[in-house]
C-alpha cells in the first residue's frame, strides 16, 4: 500500500515497522508529529516527557530493559538531552536506540539555526540523514539494525523540508522484536571513571568500524557518470540538486545517507574523478571541513551560504544558471507576521505589564508573540526556562530597585520543562523575584500537546496532574496566587502587590487556550460607532479581531470570542454585547 | 512530462493545509508522483502561510521557487500579491477576493492596498478572483473557503469530478463532509 506521508509520519511508521516499543519525547517544531504519529500505533508505548533529557533517559532505560526505543526532539532540544547522549555513546545499548533530531534551517519556528551534525561528531555516534519521507521510514529501520550491530545509539537528522514535506511511502509490516534479555553488566552500564576508561577505546574502535561500513554501505551512493562536476550532498539538498541537474551528462552526484562517519576514501576517489567537486550542505560546512581536513579538494561555502535554507533556485544560481523570469510588483505588500489569537488569555496580562512599563524576561512558546507590536511586552527570550533563571540574575545584579519592576513570564509546559529548577534557585539563592506562570493548560505553539500540568497524557487519557500552587509552595515560595488574565484590574492588582512584597512570589495567570475544543466562545462583541471616540485605546491590545473602519473601532464577529478585555479598556462604554449595535 | 507546480497561500488558520492534502491525495490517486511541503508551528498563528504541491512523472524538490508556479491558489488578496514573484509567466492566480488585515494594517503602521489585484493584472499576469467567502457561508461555514477554492481550481484541471469528490471523502472528517462537498460544488459551478 502506498500513502502520502510527511517525513515525520513516515519516520513514525519506520519506528513501528522496526518493532520499536517505547517512544518518549518533548514536542518541538519541526519534530512534534513523529511522536504524535507513533502514539497512533498501539504497539508503541508513547509519552510526552517533561523535557528532552528525560525523554532520552527513558529511551535509555527502555533499551537497557531490552526494548527498541526512540526519542524525538528539535535541534535545540538536543542541547537539553546532550548530557545523557554523550555518555550513552559509551554505554551503548541493549536493544536498539534511535535519537531523532529535527533541524530548522531558516528558523521557521526556532530561536537559532544550529546544525545537529556537530553533536554526532562530538558524541561519537553515527548519524543518518534521509532525503524524503520514503527514506525516513527506511532509515528508521536501518538505524535499529546499526544500533544493535555496533552497540551504539544512532541519530537520525531531519530538517523542516523533510519533516513537513510529503511524498508517497510504501507501507510494510511490523517485525516484532520482543524484549532482549537483560543481563546485569556493570562494566558496560556503570560509567564510573574506571569503567568509562575501558569504554572510551570501545567507542573509538566502533567509530572506525562504522567508517569502514560507510565505504561500502548502500546508504551512500553515486549517481551518474559525469566527469565535469561532482556534487557531494545529503538530505533535502539532494532533492534540489536532482531538480537542477537530473539529466545533465556532465554531473555526477555523491548522495550521502550516513553523514557521520564519512566514507573519506570513497569521497577522495570521487573528488579525484571529476574536474570540480562541490559539497552542497545547508548550515555549517561539516562535510566540507571533514573533506578538507583529509586533504580532499572540494568547494562548498565559497559558493553557498551557511545561513538559511536552500532550494533549486539557490543551487542553480551558485552554478551560474540564469534566474527564472518572473513578475515584479512595484507596490509594497504589508508584512503579515504571526500574532496572538483573538481571545488569547496571554493578551490581558501582557497589556497590563506593558502599561506598567515592567521589564519582562520571556520564554519559549506562543507567548513569545507578546514581543510584537503593539504590546511590545518582552525584553528577552533565550531558551526554554531561561526567563526564570534570567530574572534571578537580573535582580541579583540590579538589586531591590529592579525587583520592584521586573518580572518573568513562562508557560505551563515550559515551566515543567526547565522553569521549576530556576524557581528553586530563586528560592534557594534568595531574590525577591516575581515569576508569572502563563498557564493556558496546554503546550500551545507546537499544536496542543498535553503536559504534566494538564491532567491528561499523550493519548488524552486522564493522568496525574501537577499542582502548580503546591509545587511552588514546596519549592519554598510562600506567596503564590492565581489570577484570571481576562480580568485586567485583577492582573494589575496582583502584579503591584507581588512586586511590592518583600519576598519572592509566583502569579499563576490561569485560563485555557481559546483554541482548545472544550473552551466555548462567548458571543462576539461589537462597537457602538456613536459612542466610539476613535481614541484607539483598544487597538493597543493587538487583537486581530479589532480594526479601524471609517475612523471607528470595529470588531470582526467571525474572529471575536467575546473575551471582554477590550470592553474593560474602553473609557466610553462603546464596546459591548450583541444588542449593542 | 513537465512537473506542475501549485502554491497554496493564505493566512494561518484558513485551512490551507487541508486543501493541500486533498490535492495531494487526488494527484497520487491519479497516478502522479507528488511532493508537498507544509508549514507548521509558529507561522500558523495568523501569519502568512504557504504550502507547495508539485506533481508530474518524477518530482524531486518539495519547494516552488521564483517564476515556477503554474497556479497560485490564494485564500486572501494580499497573500496572492506577496508570492507573485513565484508565478510562472503563463501561470494563473486563483484568489479569494476577501481582505484580511495584517497586524501592521490593524495598528495603522501600513495601509491595506485594496487595488493590488489591478496592479497585478496590469503586469499581464492571469488572475481569476472571486468571493469564495460568500460561497463558503452559503455552504454552511466560512471555514469552507479552502474547499470552495478547490472547487473553482478543479475547473482548470482535466480530472473527473468524482476523483475530486473521492479525495474529499478520503481527507475530510466525516461530520464535515456534506458541508464540504456542497462547498466544492459551489466553487466548481461558479465557473462552469
Amino acid at each position: 500500500m502506498r500513502k502520502l506521508m510527511i517525513g515525520n509520519e513516515a519516520l513514525a511508521r519506520g519506528l513501528y515497522e522496526a518493532g520499536c516499543q517505547i517512544v518518549s519525547s518533548y514536542p518541538g517544531t519541526p519534530s512534534t508529529e513523529i511522536t504524535e504519529f507513533a502514539a497512533t500505533y498501539k504497539e508503541i508505548k508513547s509519552e510526552w516527557a517533561p523535557n528532552e533529557k528525560v525523554g532520552l533517559e527513558v529511551a535509555f532505560g527502555a533499551s537497557l530493559a531490552g526494548a527498541r526505543s526512540a526519542c524525538c526532539m528539535k535541534h535545540v532540544g538536543l542541547n537539553v538531552a546532550a548530557d545523557p547522549l554523550f555518555t550513552l555513546s559509551y554505554t551503548g545499548v541493549t536493544a536498539g536506540l534511535v535519537l531523532i533530531v529535527a533541524d530548522d534551517p531558516a528558523m521557521h519556528s526556532s530561536q537559532n539555526e544550529q546544525d545537529s551534525r556537530h553533536y554526532a561528531i562530538a558524541a561519537k555516534v553515527p548519524m543518518l540523514e534521509p532525503a524524503d519521507s520514503a527514506e525516513a521510514k527506511a532509515f528508521a529501520k536501518e538505524a535499529y539494525a546499526m544500533s544493535e550491530q555496533f552497540d551504539t545509539p544512532v541519530m537520525i537528522r531531519m530538517c523542516t523540508r523533510i519533516a513537513h514535506a510529503q511524498c508517497a511511502v510504501e507501507l510494510e509490516d511490523r517485525i516484532e522484536t520482543g524484549l532482549r534479555p537483560y543481563v546485569k553488566n556493570p562494566q558496560k552500564y556503570i560509567m564510573t571513571p574506571a569503567n568509562a576508561k575501558n569504554r572510551h577505546p570501545f567507542v573509538e574502535k566502533r567509530m572506525s568500524e562504522l567508517a569502514e561500513l560507510a565505504e561500502t554501505s548502500e546508504l551512500n551512493r553515486i549517481e551518474g557518470t559525469g566527469k565535469k562536476i561532482g556534487i557531494i550532498t545529503s538530505g533535502t539538498c539532494y532533492q534540489y540538486v536532482k531538480e537542477v541537474f537530473q539529466n545533465d551528462p556532465d554531473v555526477r552526484i555523491f548522495k550521502l545517507g550516513l553523514v557521520h562517519p564519512l566514507p573519506l576514501r570513497k569521497l577522495r576517489a570521487f573528488a579525484e574523478s571529476v574536474d570540480r567537486a562541490v559539497v552542497i550542505e545547508e548550515l555549517d560546512p561539516v562535510i566540507e571541513t571533514a573533506c578538507k581536513a583529509a586533504g580532499i579538494s572540494v568547494e562548498g561555502k565559497n559558493l553557498f551560504s551557511c545561513i538559511g535554507e536552500f532550494n533549486q533556485a539557490v543551487i542553480a544560481k551558485a552554478f551560474g544558471l540564469p534566474d527564472a523570469p518572473c513578475y515584479h510588483l512595484e507596490a509594497s505588500v504589508p508584512v503579515r507576521p504571526p500574532v496572538m489569537c483573538a481571545g488569547c488569555p496571554h493578551r490581558g496580562m501582557y497589556y497590563v505589564m506593558s502599561k506598567m512599563k515592567l521589564t519582562v524576561l520571556g520564554d519559549i512558546g506562543c507567548y513569545t508573540l507578546g514581543s510584537a507590536q503593539p504590546l511590545n511586552a518582552l525584553d528577552s527570550t533565550l531558551c526554554m526556562g531561561a526567563s526564570v533563571s534570567g530574572l534571578h540574575g537580573f535582580n541579583k545584579a540590579k538589586g531591590p530597585e529592579s525587583e520592584g519592576k521586573t518580572v518573568c513570564v513562562i508557560g505551563d509546559s515550559t515551566f515543567m520543562h526547565s522553569g521549576m529548577t530556576g524557581l528553586v534557585n530563586i528560592s534557594y539563592n534568595n531574590t525577591n523575584s516575581t515569576v508569572v506562570i502563563l498557564d493556558n493548560s496546554i503546550t500551545g505553539m507546537t499544536g496542543h500537546q498535553q503536559n504534566p500540568t494538564t491532567g491528561y497524557n499523550i493519548y488524552g487519557d486522564p493522568a496525574a496532574k501537577v499542582d502548580l500552587e503546591a509545587l511552588c509552595h514546596a519549592i519554598g515560595i510562600r506567596r503564590v496566587r492565581v489570577v484570571d488574565p481576562y480580568d485586567l484590574s485583577a492582573c494589575e492588582a496582583a502584579l503591584k502587590e507581588e512586586l511590592a512584597a518583600p519576598e519572592a512570589s509566583v502569579i499563576i495567570s490561569r485560563r485555557p487556550c481559546v483554541l482548545l475544543k472544550y473552551v466555548k466562545a462567548k458571543p462576539a462583541l461589537s462597537v457602538d460607532p456613536a459612542k466610539c471616540r476613535s481614541c484607539k485605546k483598544c487597538m493597543g491590545l493587538g487583537c486581530p479581531a479589532i480594526h479601524m473602519e471609517n475612523k471607528k473601532a470595529c470588531i470582526d464577529p467571525t474572529l471575536c470570542v467575546g473575551c471582554g478585555v477590550c470592553e474593560q479598556l474602553c473609557a466610553f462604554q462603546a464596546i459591548g454585547g450583541k444588542d449593542q449595535s | 512530462m513537465k512537473t506542475t507546480n501549485i502554491m497554496i497561500v493564505g493566512v494561518g488558520g484558513q485551512g490551507t493545509l487541508l486543501a493541500s492534502r486533498v490535492l495531494g491525495h487526488l494527484l497520487l490517486e491519479a497516478g502522479y508522483d507528488v511532493k508537498m511541503s507544509e508549514v507548521h508551528g509558529m507561522s500558523q498563528r495568523g501569519g502568512s502561510v504557504v504550502t507547495y504541491v508539485r506533481f508530474g512523472e518524477k518530482v524531486y524538490s518539495p519547494i516552488v521557487c521564483q517564476g515556477e508556479a503554474d497556479f497560485i491558489l490564494s485564500f486572501e488578496k494580499l497573500e496572492a500579491a506577496r508570492y507573485l514573484s513565484c508565478l510562472a509567466p503563463n501561470g494563473l492566480i486563483l484568489t479569494n477576493s476577501q481582505e484580511i488585515s495584517p497586524m501592521p494594517v490593524i495598528t495603522g503602521a501600513a495601509e491595506y492596498p485594496h487595488e493590488i489585484l489591478d496592479d497585478i493584472q496590469k503586469l499581464g499576469a492571469r488572475i481569476d478572483a472571486f468571493d469564495a467567502l460568500d460561497l463558503a457561508q452559503k455552504a454552511g461555514s466560512s471555514k469552507c473557503v479552502n474547499i470552495v477554492l478547490l472547487g473553482r481550481l478543479s475547473t482548470y484541471f482535466d480530472l473527473d469530478e468524482n476523483a475530486w469528490l473521492d479525495a474529499l471523502r478520503s481527507v475530510v472528517a466525516p461530520k464535515f463532509l456534506d458541508m464540504n462537498i456542497k462547498a466544492f460544488q459551489l466553487g466548481r459551478s461558479s465557473r462552469l
